[in-house]
């Protein structure tokens, strides 16, 4: 029976299309699996479906207006992709920005990343098969959208920051609204482990599966929290302070285990840190002006220009190449999740079709950010 | 077979409307019929209504609370939506299998319905092998999900179907085996005897400790039998899209969708049946009121599908593999000494 059976059974690997429309991919990336049964072979990632050409219309733009595209980046972080382009311009113009909007700019981006990590906590939950997570991360998510709301005023993508400073000054209620919110986020933090974290089903999916080692992730060029989940020490916050990172405490969250729990980890205690910082710095907004006047037609001295931050998904970087244009001659974005994306096939050989999914959640992926 | 002692008024008052022994019998089958259709259809809609209010009562959110009172008719709403909706299809579909799947799934469901005893007076075929019959029938369900997953020609469908066979067919032996366990106890097969046998103490406390065990197991078997969360990776919509029915449409969705809730509503009703007695109500408060039995049989039934519905609406989804692991590794040899230990039970009389 076992000789009929290996001589005339034929078995086949085949392919399965996982987008460009797909509940997992989290927008339109097309994975282009090779199956042997369940079992992952091999992954091609087909890019580009949500291309719109971002860093060549940049070329066209003045330097306020190239804030406005970074908007639709990563529009998880948009506050960090502003500031990052703002930072850069403000180096190139040698512009000093006033303590006030230094630490404005360190609050939002903050927020920014707790509202990131908390939707990101429910996509994740969702993409490993429990929903009532999901609705924990909005709750909180809804709270800072508010927030931002009512200083930024608009809920996603804010577009605060401009050069040589934000936008509006704080809404009297922000200092208010935020103490809340850290009052709240910290009773609601241990809901998460509770419904999540702890239990067995979701640790014997996530542990153990998509694992990349140290080497491995500085290799592939990740950062962020797939990375210092890989144990690289990588927060841009800390190696290269920018804003008002230097002047705040708190800690770099590093775990050496290299799976996506220990990737799912160093988010989780992130937030934790995200309201330590916003604990230190909202009682202590300096007095002052929220922006420095500057010129209407900003033109880059000749050179080249480099900033990163830490966004919500890692080293996002803006390099621009000004020939002393008002326009810039090149810009160029790095953005974090092209480079982790691109260590899912390393992570993902192997595993199940189940796994693949949630490596990509535990890498944390936003599509835009990837095509630009 | 048929019992209806309680309506043995209406019995004579057809016959003497129709003045014919046999055809009196058909057309008390036909009303028969059609009342187990209605009560499969509103247990449905009810339940489908349940599951989204108690998934937003876990969820932080309300749930439909517009159509009717308390949302009472949206899931009637979405029913006639269905209803005429277009059946679509892929194009080299196998349109004669892919047709006939979901009545496959659909009939095996109303069909184990028969036998289950909502009431001493409203069981309509008690026949003296009920539970074996439930599970051979049941058992038929996994058909229609796998013929489904094959002639959509989805990929995704495909795998769904596959990882239908492999789980369904491993819990079986689970669900099979408890239903062993319990029958050691009770000595019948017959769901009206079984349920009888428990006018004192229920089965659960009857066989105490090897009974606790037999429960615990029946949860977890049933609740990967009807494909729920955390064993719902035969839809597994972040992974595969909607699994095995994600080329069907309308009608034929629906039938896949109703299904699977009445599955739930059967799985319950055996766990019921066979743990905590049937109908027969708490402590025989209720024992001479006719009817009380519907009651007390729903009420049970409502608390073992909320706990269904807290599985789903708390646990993460397993892997296959894991799937596997825990049905072979775990369940199984639970399942084997449990048996034996329920033997022993019965043999030196240890149960009460």
């Amino acid at each position: 029976m076992g000789e009929f059976l290996t001589d005339n059974i034929k078995t086949q690997e085949y392919f399965l299309n996982m987008g460009p429309q797909h509940p997992a991919t989290h927008g339109v990336l097309r994975l282009l699996l090779q199956l042997n049964g369940e079992i992952v072979e091999n992954i091609d990632m087909d890019l580009g479906y949500v291309h719109r050409s971002i860093e060549k219309m940049c070329e066209h733009d003045t330097y306020q207006q190239i804030i406005h595209l970074t908007d639709r980046l990563d529009y998880l972080s948009s506050h960090m992709n502003n500031e990052a382009v703002a930072l850069a311009v403000e180096k190139g113009l040698g512009i000093e920005v006033p303590d006030r909007v230094k630490v404005i700019r360190t609050m939002m981006s903050e927020l920014t990343r707790f509202a990131s990590h908390a939707l990101w906590y429910g996509v994740n939950a969702m993409d490993i098969g429990a929903i009532t997570p999901f609705m924990y991360g909005f709750r909180e998510r809804e709270l800072i959208n508010d927030i931002m709301e009512e200083t930024c005023g608009a809920r996603l993508t804010m577009n605060y920051n401009k050069v040589g400073g934000v936008r509006y000054d704080l809404h009297p209620n922000f200092q208010k609204k935020v103490k809340d919110f850290i009052k709240h986020a910290r009773k609601k933090l241990p809901d998460y482990d509770a419904v999540l974290s702890n239990n067995i089903i979701f640790k014997k999916r996530m542990k153990n599966v998509g694992f990349i080692d140290k080497d491995n992730a500085v290799l592939y060029g990740l950062s962020g929290p797939t990375a210092r989940g890989s144990g690289v020490s990588c927060d841009v916050r800390k190696v290269h302070p920018y804003s008002a990172y230097d002047r705040v405490q708190f800690n770099e969250i590093t775990f050496t285990e290299g799976d996506s729990y220990a990737r799912y980890r160093v988010r989780i205690r992130e937030m934790w840190e995200s309201l330590s910082i916003l604990e230190q710095l909202v009682d202590n907004i300096p007095e002052g002006d929220y922006k420095v006047k500057t010129k209407a037609v900003l033109k880059l001295p000749e050179g080249s220009y480099y900033q990163k931050v830490e966004s919500a998904r890692g080293e996002f970087g803006v390099h621009i190449l000004s020939r002393g244009d008002k326009l810039p001659y090149r810009v160029k974005f790095r953005s974090p999740n092209f480079a982790n994306l691109s260590a899912l096939n390393k992570m993902a050989k192997g595993v199940k079709i189940a796994d693949v999914v949630a490596i990509l959640s535990s890498i944390d992926i936003v599509v835009p950010d990837i095509d630009r | 077979m048929i019992i209806l002692s309680n309506f043995s008024n209406i019995h004579q008052w057809l016959l003497g409307l129709i003045q014919n022994a046999v055809a009196t019998r058909v057309v008390e089958l036909t009303i028969i019929a059609l009342a187990y259709l209605a009560a499969f259809a509103l247990i449905g809609l009810l339940l489908v209504l349940a599951e989204r209010r108690i998934a937003a009562f876990f969820q932080l959110r309300l749930g439909p609370n517009r159509v009717g009172p308390w949302g009472l008719f949206q899931t009637v709403a979405d029913a006639l939506k269905l209803v005429s909706k277009e059946l679509t299809g892929t194009v080299k579909a196998d349109k004669f299998l892919y047709g006939l799947a979901p009545y496959f799934v659909i009939i095996t469901a109303l069909v184990s319905m028969s036998i289950i005893p909502f009431s001493k007076e409203v069981q309509v075929f008690d026949i003296n092998i009920g539970i074996f019959f439930f599970i051979s029938v049941s058992s038929l369900g996994v058909i229609g999900i796998f013929l489904a997953g094959w002639s959509s020609n989805n990929k995704y469908s495909l795998i769904g179907g596959m990882r239908t066979g492999i789980q369904m067919v491993s819990y079986e032996l689970s669900v099979g085996m408890v239903v062993v366990t319990m029958v050691i106890l009770s000595g019948t097969l017959q769901l009206s005897q079984i349920v009888a046998l428990q006018q004192h103490t229920w089965f659960i406390f009857q066989g105490h400790v090897s009974a606790i065990i037999a429960f615990m197991v029946m949860m977890i078997a049933s609740t990967a039998e009807t494909n729920r969360t955390p064993f719902d990776l035969v839809e597994a919509e972040s992974e595969l899209g909607a699994g095995f029915h994600t080329e069907y449409s309308g009608m034929n969705f629906a039938y896949f969708f109703l299904s699977e809730f009445m599955n739930m509503f059967l799985s319950a009703s055996i766990i019921v049946v066979l743990f905590f007695g049937g109908w027969l109500s708490p402590f025989g408060i209720t024992a001479g009121i006719p009817f009380m039995g519907l009651f007390w049989f729903i009420l049970k039934v409502s608390v073992v599908i909320f706990i269904f519905m807290w599985f789903r609406w708390t646990f993460p989804r397993l892997r296959i593999d894991q799937i596997l692991t825990l049905e072979w590794k775990y369940l199984l040899p639970i399942n084997m000494v449990n048996i034996v230990l329920m033997a022993a039970l019965v043999w030196l009389g240890l149960t009460f």
